[in-house]
């Protein structure tokens, strides 16, 4: 039976140099296959950044404390589903899911206490946050003044991709179109008055999590980003003025060279994109910056601490292939939120490999790999296809609506599972390598967080000044009803200690909801 | 022929993933049975009133973000009130074994925990609507 990949591609006995195409670009030129910089780690490591938040804003804030004494270079919010899904923790929505999944963040009140003692001036911080980012960002805004932190200083990073939400994660609000509006709303604002911050982390690892290939991770990601590019062109703005800022994140999965291989075509797809259809001239504009996450979907409730050593490959793959930030999984995250520990010995796998394993002495290491370059080549070739094909349906939101990223990752990821029920492809602890486990110790979030948020929501409410938040709200609405940026009418409801749930229902009432088309 | 077996998959909820559930329904659906995929956010009361007018034998409800414990009692307090208890619920998702044990008290007939086979799956569903011993 031929080997295949863990997306399915087809590998060789072996490859020799009629495998390796051109002769490759030095690191930090264009198109960048080998690196975005010329002596990559050398000069600087990748951020080390944890993805956290749990309970209530006071509990994740002692985590960021603890992590950043632990070594951590940035910061790495994880909201919960009410606060991602734009609902307040006391509404009846979030009944049973308050603090469950991330941090709960009701009121820029919530912001400050989870931002407390946490120099914005100095801490990169990434927020992962998309139909509401603009609310938690302003929120995060506003905390930077409470602080005396001019904003062109601040650094950091909004998720607020929503086109892959309706591809892959299906944490949506608002229908696409007003959704789109919203982002380029940020991309805007961030372009005049935040120069350092990446308005959008345009992003495939939840595709991949969803079950996408490796080649449809990377393919669907970029299409995702040609269409911010194109919205933003459309408000008016020059590309060089905002593609610097526009970051990528991606996922780091099992398959060692498949993966590097990714991370290098995905380099090489964008910076030619962005010069050929968008005329970019600005090298920054060029150079695609990502983020990686290794895989959560490939962590084993079966067996646990075999999930260290999946890990450990994964963020290699990662760095290997040149990633500028990155979060390792901790062991226990198939069962729930990390613990202590286990977020512990996935931050020491970072640190180990940055100063222990030698892999940052040389840039692309593996670059002239007869197999890599082949893979890198094809990769390409794939990706470049699906894009293409995206752009005659008329580009992401057509191909949305006629569910064609949906069926592509539903009909990939049944095919994987299914060569996992057969035993073709072989997973250790549940289809090979069997054995019993004593259960490891793991992070329970009670009731109490959930009471907690509510009383503190309650006791807000009946503090703040309400006709101020009032006026706020009905403003909110009229900029929504008509094109003016809505990022400066949401800053002031947010310092009116307006709630998210309120914000986002303004926002509501003017957009409508929006509920996907079922695939059959 | 007997009719095929009815599976209604639901995604209570306000999570999103929905891998695992749009696996499962394709899994079911090769097998040979109709599911019935009620698709995202479904609250109790949507669910088992889908349930009651689809006229499904099981429910699959799939739930990844620790909020089962708050939302299966009350699928299951709605299926006794509605006198809906010979249709089968079964959970499936990041279900710690001690909730596990407590849901199947409270008239859960399985909980499937990450890396179950599909395959157990499918013939539990089969067994659940009491077609075990009965080819198709």
């Amino acid at each position: 039976m031929t080997k295949t990949t863990t997306s399915g591609v087809p590998v060789q006995p072996v490859y020799g140099e009629n495998d390796c195409g051109d002769p490759l670009e030095a690191c930090g030129e264009f198109p960048y296959t080998r690196g975005i910089h010329r002596g990559m780690y050398k000069s600087r490591l990748w951020t080390m950044r944890q993805f956290s938040g749990f309970a209530t804003p006071e509990e994740t804030n002692r985590r960021y404390h603890y992590l950043l004494a632990q070594g951590q270079t940035g910061l790495s919010v994880a909201f919960d589903l009410p606060t991602l899904m734009g609902y307040d923790a006391d509404s009846p929505m979030s009944e049973g899911e308050v603090g469950k999944c991330g941090a709960a963040i009701s009121s820029l009140e919530d912001m400050e206490i989870l931002l407390h003692g946490i120099p914005l001036g100095g801490v990169s911080i990434s927020m992962t946050i998309n139909s509401p980012a603009s609310v938690l960002w302003a929120m995060y805004l506003a905390v930077a003044e409470q602080q005396g932190v001019d904003w062109r200083d601040l650094s950091g990073t909004l998720q607020n991709d929503i086109l892959k939400e309706y591809i892959a994660q299906k944490e949506y609000i608002y229908p696409p179109r007003p959704s789109m509006r919203l982002v380029t709303d940020t991309i805007e604002f961030a372009a005049r008055h935040t120069p350092k911050f990446n308005p959008v982390s345009i992003s495939g690892y939840h595709i991949r999590e969803a079950g996408s290939t490796a080649v449809q991770e990377i393919a669907f990601t970029l299409r995702d980003g040609v269409e911010y590019v194109e919205w933003a062109l459309r408000r008016g703005l020059a590309v060089d003025q905002f593609a610097p800022r526009l970051s990528f994140f991606f996922n780091a999965h099992n398959d060692f060279f498949e993966e590097i291989a990714k991370f290098r075509a995905a380099r090489r797809l964008w910076a030619r994109l962005m010069r050929d259809r968008f005329g970019a001239k600005d090298e920054r504009s060029l150079k695609l910056r990502f983020h990686a996450q290794t895989a959560g979907c490939s962590l084993t409730w079966q067996q646990p601490y075999n999930n260290v050593a999946r890990t450990s490959l994964q963020a290699m793959a990662a760095v290997l292939g040149g990633c500028q930030s990155l979060h390792t999984n901790s062991l226990d995250e198939a069962y729930a939120l990390p613990g202590e520990h286990a977020v512990t010995i996935a931050l020491r796998t970072q640190q180990v490999l940055a100063y222990e394993s030698g892999v940052t002495a040389v840039p692309d290491p593996f670059g002239g790999s007869y197999f890599l370059e082949r893979m890198t080549g094809d990769s390409e070739d794939a990706a470049g296809d699906y894009i293409r094909r995206i752009d005659h349906m008329g580009g992401m939101i057509p191909a949305i609506e006629a569910s064609f990223p949906q069926r592509e990752i539903a009909a990939a990821s049944y095919a994987y599972q299914q060569a996992i029920e057969s035993g073709e492809k072989v997973i250790v602890g549940v289809n090979a390598h069997r054995s019993e486990e004593p259960p490891i110790e793991i992070l329970h979030i009670d009731r109490s967080a959930g009471e907690h948020q509510i009383r503190k929501l309650e006791a807000l409410r009946d503090r703040r000044d309400g006709p101020r938040v009032e006026r706020a709200l009905s403003a909110l609405k009229r900029g929504a009803e008509g094109a003016e940026n809505t990022m400066p009418l949401i800053l002031d409801a947010v310092r009116a200690y307006a709630t998210v749930g309120e914000i986002c229902d303004a926002l509501r009432q003017v957009f409508g909801s929006y509920t996907e088309a079922a695939l059959v | 022929m007997q009719r095929p077996i009815r599976v209604l998959v639901a995604k209570p909820g306000l999570d999103g993933h929905d891998r695992g559930a749009k696996v499962i329904a394709r899994a079911l659906r090769d097998a040979g049975m109709e599911v019935i995929d009620t698709g995202l956010r479904q609250t109790p009361e949507m669910i088992v009133n889908a349930a009651l007018q689809e006229d499904v034998q099981v429910i699959g409800l799939s739930i990844l973000s620790g909020a089962h414990n708050a939302i299966v009692p009350r699928v299951m307090a709605l299926l006794r009130e509605k006198e809906m208890t010979d249709v089968k619920v079964v959970v499936g998702g990041i279900i710690p074994d001690e909730d596990a044990e407590a849901l199947k008290r409270d008239g859960v007939a399985a909980v499937f925990q990450p890396g179950a086979a599909l395959e157990d799956i499918v013939r539990f569903v089969r067994s659940a609507a009491g077609r075990d011993a009965v080819r198709e």
